[in-house]
C-alpha cells in the first residue's frame, strides 16, 4: 500500500479496497521497522493517528468522507499540533506541547488526513542538511551516509522511504525544494501568503511559506487544495480565490514558454546535474513547450541578501524563547540576566545562535543601513529580475540544487553549504511559487528540476509537473531496501 | 541668574477598545492575573498579530482632534529588548512612519495662551506587569495588560512651567475623554506621562541637558515632580555641577527624583519593520468618514456654553474641561431649566463634595436628575438656598430625591402669609422695646434693626420661613 501515491490511496479508500486503519497500521509498522535508519520522525502519534483513521473509515462508510480522508501524512515539527509536542528540533522546545493547531494542521485535519507524527528538521528550520537537529540527523533514504537536505529533511526522507504518504514542509530559502530534490520526491513552495503561517513556528516571517511534499505533483495538488486559502489570523495571507488545482493537471503544455536563466547553468553547477536537468527540459519541449535563455542578473546577490534578512527577522522571532513562559529554562537561575543568558545558551544549538548573532548585528545601530536596509534594496532588485523575466516567459526552469545530496560533515564550512541554496533562495526573496520535481539521477542520487512560476501560478506549475511525471518515471523510483 | 524651564512630554494613552491591539483578548481592567492573555499575548510559537481596526480608528480620531497630519501609510516596527513582561522579546510599535504626524494643542495658563506642538503620536502595544510583591523573592508576571493598545504622543519641548505641563495634560485628558477613546484614568494607568525637563538661563537659545522623569501618574505629581526636578537642576548648576542626561524616577512620598539609568546604559532597540504586519494604508475617504464621526470637542463646547447658556468664559471653561462634567451640566440644565444655577451648584457644592470624597462625577451619588430636582425647589421657593445645602447633603447620603427629603424632614419653606403673620405678631408683641426703637429710627437704621426681627422669625420658624416674604410682612407691620 505504501507504494501507492496519495491519489491512488484515496481512490483505494473510496473503493473500500483497504481501510484507513489498515493503511495507517502499515505505515506505523514501516516506521517501526525502518525509521531507525533515517531518523525522519521526532514524535510519533500512533493513538491519535489510529483514532483519525477509524474516523475516516467511518466517514467513508457513511459517505461523507473529506477530500483527504484517511491518508496518513506527517507534519514537519514546526507546525503546532494541539496536545502533541512541537519541538522545532530544538532543545528549547523539547518540552513544548502547544494548546492549539496551526491553521494548516487544522485545515488538513478537516479534510480528513491521518497524522502519523512530526518529522525531523534542522533546528528552527535553520540549515540545509538536517545536521542541526537536537534529535540527531535525519538520513537520506538513497544513502544513509548522506544528508536528506534541509530544513524539511525529515519530511523528505519519510516520504522517500515510504514512511508516510506525504508530508508538510516549510520553505524559507529552499527548505521544501532542496530536500525534495535530494530525496527524489516532489515539493512545492507556494506563493508567499498562499498558505497561512499561523501556528507555524517562525524562522523568517517575510520568507517562510508552508507547502506540500509528496511523491507526485498530483499529490501536491491534492494537499495544497486543502492547505491554501486566506486566514484572518495571518495578516500576510493572501485573500485570493483558491483554484481547483487538480482540474488543470492535464492541461496541454503546448505553447508554454520556458525561460532558462543563464545564471543558473554553468558556474557552480555540477556538470552531471546540468546534463540531467537539460534532458528533463527537453522532455518538456517534447510536450509542446518552447525554451529561451533569459537573465536574472542579480542572482549572485540572493544568498548574501538572504543571510542578512533571514537572520535579522529570526533574531527577533526567536527572542520569545526566554525561559519565562514555556520551553526550556536553565536550572537554578541566579537572577534575570542569568536566566536569559543560560536558557538561551543551553537551549539553542550552534547554528541557531550564530544566526541570531548575525541578525542582531545586522540590525544594530550603525550597521542597519549598511546591512538590513541595503539587503531590502537588493531584495527589490531580485524581485524585479523575476517581474521582468515573466514578461517574456511563463515559467523559469533550472536545477533545484547545484549538486546531489552531499555526505554528512562534508560541507563543514557554513558558507559553502549556504551556496547549495543558490537556486532556491531568490524565489523566497521574491515571494514566488516554485516546484521541485525528481528529474534525473547523478550517480545513485536523485536530482531535482525546479520550475519557478509567477505569483499564484501554483496550478500551472503543478500542471507542468504532472504532465512531466506522466512521461517520466523519476518519481516512481524507490530507494532500495525498503520493502 | 534667572532660569527658564523647558519641558517636553511623552504621554501614553491606553485606548478603550474592546479587544487588544493585535489579539482578540479583552482589555478590561482588574481581572485575575493572566486570565486575559491568549496564546498570542503569551507569544506562543507560531502565533501572529492581527491589527485591531478600532485602535486605528481611535488613533485617527485623536490625530484629527490635534489638528495633526494623519499618516496615509503607517508601519509597525519591532522594538527589541528583553524583559519578563514583554512576551515576544520585542514591542510592536511605530517609529519611522507613525499614524499621527505633526499637530498642536493650545493651552491657557494665567490668561496666557501657548501653542504646544505635537512632534508625532504613534500606536503601540502595552507590556504586561511585573509584580514584585508577595512572591517571596520571585517576580510574578501578569500579561493581562500585554497587548493593550496605546497611543504614545510626543510633544516638542514647548512648555515653560510645571503648570503648563499640567494644563497640557489636562487638555489631552479632555480630548481623549470627549472622543471616548480612553477612560483617561491616571490612577489605573490609562493615561501615563513622562516628562523631559531641562533648565537654561533665560534668554539662552540652546537647551540645557534634559532629564527624563518617570513614574508621575497624577496631575498633582506631574506638577510636583517637575518642580522638584527643576529646583534640583538649578541648585546643581548654581553649585557648579552639571546636569547629566539620565532617566530619573519620581518618589512621591519623599517628593524627590532619583537616578534610574544613565544615557550610557541606553539600549540599542534594533528597530525594524514587523514582517508579520502589513503597512497600514488609508485614503482620504477613510479619514473623512472618521472626521464625520468626531464629537463636539472641548473648545467648541466651551464656545457653545458661553453662547447658549450665557455662562462666563471662565465658567464655560471649567464646565467643559471634562466631558463627564459638561455632560452632567447639560443634563442638569435641561432638566431644571436654570443653567446658571446648575453651573453654580456643579462648580460649587458638587465639586467640593467630589473633591472631598475623591469620587468622579460619573460615580457621584447625585445624578443630574437629582440635582435638577433640588434646583427646581429653590426656584419655586419651596426651600431657601440655605436649606438647599441641607437637602444636597441628604441627597448625597442617599436619603432620596429633593422632594422626599423636604417632605420627610419638613423643610418646606413657610410662605403661607397667614402662618407667618401669626409668628410675626408674636415676635412683635413680645419685643416692645425693639419695636419702639425701630419706630423712632430713621430709614438707614431701620434696615439694620429689621435684621433682629427677621432673625427672630427665622428662628421661630426653624429656618423655614421664606426670607423675602418675612422681610415684606415685617416691614409692613412695623412701618404701619
Amino acid at each position: 500500500m505504501h507504494k501507492l501515491t496519495l491519489a491512488e490511496q484515496l481512490a483505494g479508500l473510496a473503493a473500500k479496497q483497504f481501510s484507513s486503519e489498515e493503511l495507517t497500521l502499515d505505515y506505523l509498522a514501516r516506521i517501526e521497522r525502518f525509521d531507525s535508519r533515517f531518523n525522519s520522525y521526532i514524535t510519533l502519534a500512533p493513538e491519535t493517528a489510529l483514532e483519525a483513521a477509524r474516523a475516516a473509515d467511518a466517514a467513508y462508510a457513511r459517505g461523507d468522507a473529506g477530500a483527504l480522508a484517511g491518508v496518513p501524512i506527517a507534519h514537519k515539527d514546526l507546525f503546532c499540533t494541539a496536545g502533541i509536542k512541537t519541538s522545532c528540533a530544538s532543545k528549547m522546545l523539547d518540552n513544548f506541547v502547544p494548546p492549539y493547531d496551526a491553521t494548516l494542521v487544522s485545515k488538513l485535519a478537516d479534510a480528513g488526513v491521518v497524522m502519523l507524527g512530526k518529522t525531523n528538521m534542522d533546528e528552527f528550520a535553520m540549515g540545509s542538511s538536517n545536521e542541526t537537529s537536537f534529535y540527531g540527523r535525519a538520513r537520506n533514504p538513497w544513502g544513509t551516509d548522506c544528508v536528506p537536505g534541509g530544513s524539511s529533511g525529515g519530511s523528505a526522507a519519510a516520504v522517500a522511504a515510504g514512511l508516510c504518504a506525504a508530508a508538510t514542509g516549510s520553505d524559507t530559502g529552499g527548505s521544501i525544494r532542496q530536500p525534495a530534490a535530494l530525496c527524489g520526491i516532489t515539493g512545492l513552495k507556494p506563493t508567499y501568503g498562499r498558505v497561512s503561517r499561523y501556528g507555524m513556528v517562525a524562522f523568517a516571517s517575510s520568507l517562510d511559506q508552508a507547502g506540500p511534499m509528496a511523491r507526485t505533483a498530483e499529490d501536491c495538488a491534492l494537499l495544497l487544495q486543502a492547505m491554501a486559502g486566506f486566514d484572518p489570523r495571518d495578516s500576510t495571507s493572501l485573500d485570493a480565490p483558491v483554484p481547483d488545482y487538480r482540474a488543470t493537471l492535464n492541461d496541454s503544455l503546448e505553447g508554454l514558454r520556458i525561460g532558462l536563466p543563464k545564471e543558473y547553468f554553468g558556474g557552480a553547477l555540477n556538470p552531471a546535474m546540468e546534463a540531467g536537468v537539460r534532458t528533463a527540459i527537453r522532455e518538456l519541449e517534447q510536450l509542446g513547450a518552447t525554451v529561451k535563455e533569459i537573465s536574472l542578473p542579480h542572482t549572485g546577490l540572493a544568498v548574501p541578501c538572504y543571510y542578512v534578512i533571514a537572520p535579522a527577522e529570526a533574531s527577533a522571532n526567536l527572542s520569545r524563547f526566554d525561559g519565562v513562559r514555556y520551553g526550556y529554562r536553565c536550572e537554578n537561575p541566579r537572577d534575570l540576566y542569568d536566566l536569559y543568558t543560560r536558557t538561551r545558551a543551553e537551549g539553542f544549538g550552534t547554528e541557531v545562535k550564530s544566526r541570531i548573532l548575525i541578525g542582531t548585528y545586522a540590525l544594530s545601530a550603525g550597521y542597519y543601513d549598511a546591512y538590513y536596509r541595503k539587503a531590502q534594496q537588493v531584495r527589490r532588485l531580485i524581485r524585479n529580475d523575476f517581474v521582468e523575466a515573466f514578461k517574456e516567459v511563463d515559467v523559469i526552469a533550472g536545477p533545484t540544487t547545484p549538486n546531489p545530496a552531499f555526505c554528512f560533515d562534508e560541507l563543514s564550512d557554513p558558507v559553502t553549504m549556504y551556496l547549495e541554496d543558490i537556486y532556491t533562495i531568490a524565489v523566497n526573496l521574491a515571494g514566488l511559487p516554485a516546484l521541485s520535481l525528481p528529474a534525473a539521477f547523478v550517480g545513485d542520487k536523485p536530482a531535482g528540476l525546479q520550475l519557478i512560476g509567477n505569483y499564484l501560478s501554483e496550478a500551472r506549475l503543478l500542471n507542468i509537473g504532472h504532465r512531466f511525471q506522466q512521461v517520466t518515471d523519476w518519481h516512481q523510483r524507490r530507494a532500495p531496501g525498503l520493502d | 541668574m534667572e532660569w527658564e524651564t523647558v519641558i517636553g512630554l511623552e504621554v501614553h494613552i491606553q485606548l478603550s477598545t474592546q479587544s487588544k491591539i493585535f489579539s482578540g483578548s479583552s482589555t478590561a481592567f482588574g481581572a485575575a492575573p493572566n486570565t486575559q492573555a491568549s496564546a498570542i499575548d503569551l507569544a506562543m510559537p507560531g502565533t501572529l498579530p492581527v491589527f485591531n481596526e478600532q485602535a486605528l480608528n481611535y488613533a485617527i480620531m485623536f490625530g484629527l482632534a490635534l489638528d495633526a497630519e494623519i499618516g496615509k501609510r503607517s508601519v509597525f516596527e519591532r522594538k527589541n529588548y528583553f524583559y519578563p513582561d514583554l512576551p515576544k522579546g520585542y514591542q510592536t510599535t511605530q517609529l519611522a512612519e507613525p499614524i499621527i504626524g505633526p499637530g498642536h494643542v493650545d493651552i491657557e495658563v494665567d490668561g496666557v495662551t501657548r501653542r504646544v506642538r505635537i512632534h508625532h503620536a504613534h500606536l503601540e502595544e502595552d507590556a504586561g506587569k511585573s509584580l514584585h510583591e508577595d512572591y517571596h523573592g520571585m517576580t510574578g508576571i501578569d500579561l493581562n495588560r500585554a497587548g493593550t493598545p496605546l497611543i504614545e504622543l510626543v510633544t516638542e519641548p514647548d512648555m515653560r512651567s510645571a503648570e503648563e505641563a499640567v494644563a497640557f495634560l489636562k487638555k489631552i485628558h479632555a480630548i481623549i475623554t470627549y472622543l471616548d477613546i480612553s477612560d483617561g484614568d491616571m490612577s489605573q494607568g490609562s493615561l501615563r506621562c513622562d516628562a523631559n525637563v531641562s533648565v537654561r538661563p533665560r534668554g539662552q537659545e540652546e537647551f540645557g541637558t534634559r532629564v527624563e522623569l518617570k513614574n508621575i501618574n497624577s496631575f498633582r505629581f506631574v506638577e510636583r515632580a517637575i518642580k522638584c526636578e527643576v529646583t534640583r537642576q538649578i541648585d546643581l548648576i548654581e553649585d557648579g555641577g552639571t546636569v547629566v542626561q539620565e532617566t530619573r524616577l519620581y518618589d512621591a512620598d519623599r517628593n524627590e527624583t532619583r537616578s534610574m539609568r544613565s544615557k550610557e546604559e541606553a539600549n540599542d532597540y534594533r528597530y525594524f519593520p514587523c514582517p508579520d504586519l502589513l503597512p497600514v494604508v488609508i485614503d482620504d475617504a477613510y479619514i473623512e468618514a472618521l472626521r464625520g464621526r468626531l464629537p463636539e470637542l472641548p473648545a467648541a463646547r466651551q464656545a457653545r456654553f458661553e453662547r447658549d447658556y450665557e455662562l462666563s468664559a471662565y465658567d464655560a471653561g471649567v464646565l467643559t474641561a471634562e466631558r463627564a462634567v459638561a455632560d452632567f451640566f447639560e443634563a442638569t440644565a435641561a432638566a431644571c431649566g436654570a443653567p446658571k444655577l446648575a453651573a453654580n451648584w456643579i462648580m460649587g457644592d458638587l465639586a467640593a463634595q467630589l473633591n472631598k470624597e475623591e469620587v468622579s462625577i460619573s460615580a457621584a451619588p447625585i445624578t443630574p436628575e437629582l440635582l435638577a430636582g433640588l434646583i427646581k425647589r429653590i426656584q419655586d421657593n419651596t426651600i431657601s438656598s440655605k436649606i438647599a445645602k441641607q437637602v444636597f447633603e441628604a441627597m448625597w447620603a442617599g436619603e432620596g430625591n429633593a422632594d422626599q427629603i423636604i417632605e420627610q424632614r419638613g423643610l418646606r419653606q413657610l410662605s403661607d402669609t397667614g402662618a407667618l403673620d401669626k409668628i410675626i405678631d408674636e415676635i412683635v408683641n413680645a419685643s416692645p422695646d425693639q419695636v419702639a426703637q425701630y419706630r423712632a429710627a430713621d430709614e438707614g437704621r431701620r434696615k439694620k434693626l429689621l435684621g433682629f426681627f427677621v432673625g427672630q422669625v427665622m428662628k421661630a420658624s426653624r429656618g423655614q420661613a421664606n426670607p423675602g416674604l418675612v422681610n415684606e410682612l415685617l416691614t409692613a407691620k412695623l412701618d404701619g
